[in-house]
């Protein structure tokens, strides 16, 4: 039974630099600061950052997943308000919560949380999904 | 700097681009994906941002690739893209602001597979100052 309130399961994603390279593969986003720390450094960010994109991507295969296709997914927006940051050898965490804030005959709205190390790294993020 | 002028216009895509299972395949696996009949929602950023750099970076509307940020984005999927969609891409300047010394634009890109309108996204893109 969904209704208003009803808090979808968490996820943990995973994410290091060698994904980082995959989605700037799959999406052509061969920006540098996603790929070399000598130039995000010289560009004053802390260290290579993820993909606002890639971040967005998994939450969307995060919501596709509850919506049982990504077919259904029918809305989706978000806010880049930190980066997650990605260290060399290291994997950092990209976890999902969601929770179901409005429902509209078969559209169903859920209200999304994303952080990496426990910063908040999407705000006002939502989807629309129909189930 | 960005041409004011070019707030309100619509620019259109000089490219048709045929989307491919290889490429929704592609994007799939890098999140896990393995529901690959369509393509996962956040796809069409593929086409909408190299679009975008290529009219975007016009002199007629002014933007400096090499200092851009992706502030926010939003979808509304009307249908999910499939392999063998073909699309042209425009992309609408819908505001211009600037705050703090940066300018702040918001374009939308409408993805259409010839009449059908298929999706449509909107990028605020922050021009660092």
């Amino acid at each position: 039974m969904i209704e208003i309130g009803t808090v979808l399961n968490e996820h943990v994603f995973s994410i290091d630099r060698a994904l980082l390279k995959a989605y700037a593969d799959a999406s052509g986003d061969q920006n540098l600061i996603h790929q070399n720390e000598e130039f995000a450094l010289s560009v004053g960010l802390p260290n290579v950052i993820a993909h606002g994109m890639l971040t967005m991507a998994l939450v969307g295969k995060y919501i596709s997943d509850w919506a049982g296709d990504p077919a259904n997914v029918k809305e989706f927006s978000a806010r880049f308000i930190k980066p997650v940051i990605v260290p060399a050898h290291e994997s950092v965490d990209l976890t999902v919560n969601a929770t179901v804030v409005e429902i509209n005959g078969d559209r169903i709205k859920v209200e999304i949380t994303a952080t990496s190390a426990g910063v908040k790294v999407l705000g006002m993020a939502k989807a629309v999904v129909t189930k | 700097m960005i041409n004011p002028d070019s707030v309100g216009r619509t620019f259109e895509g000089a490219d048709l681009i045929t989307v491919t299972q290889s490429e929704i395949d592609s994007f799939a696996t890098v999140i896990g994906e393995t529901k690959t009949s369509v393509a996962p929602p956040t796809f069409s950023i593929r086409i909408s941002l190299s679009q975008y750099e290529s009219i975007l970076t016009q002199p007629e509307v002014g933007v400096d690739w090499t200092r851009l940020v992706h502030g926010d984005q939003k979808f509304e999927i009307y249908r999910p893209i499939v392999a063998g969609d073909t699309f042209t891409c425009s992309a609408t300047i819908e505001t211009l602001r600037v705050a703090a010394g940066n300018e702040i634009i918001t374009v939308r890109s409408d993805l259409h597979n010839g009449s059908e309108l298929v999706v449509s996204s909107w990028s605020t893109l922050v021009v660092r100052g």
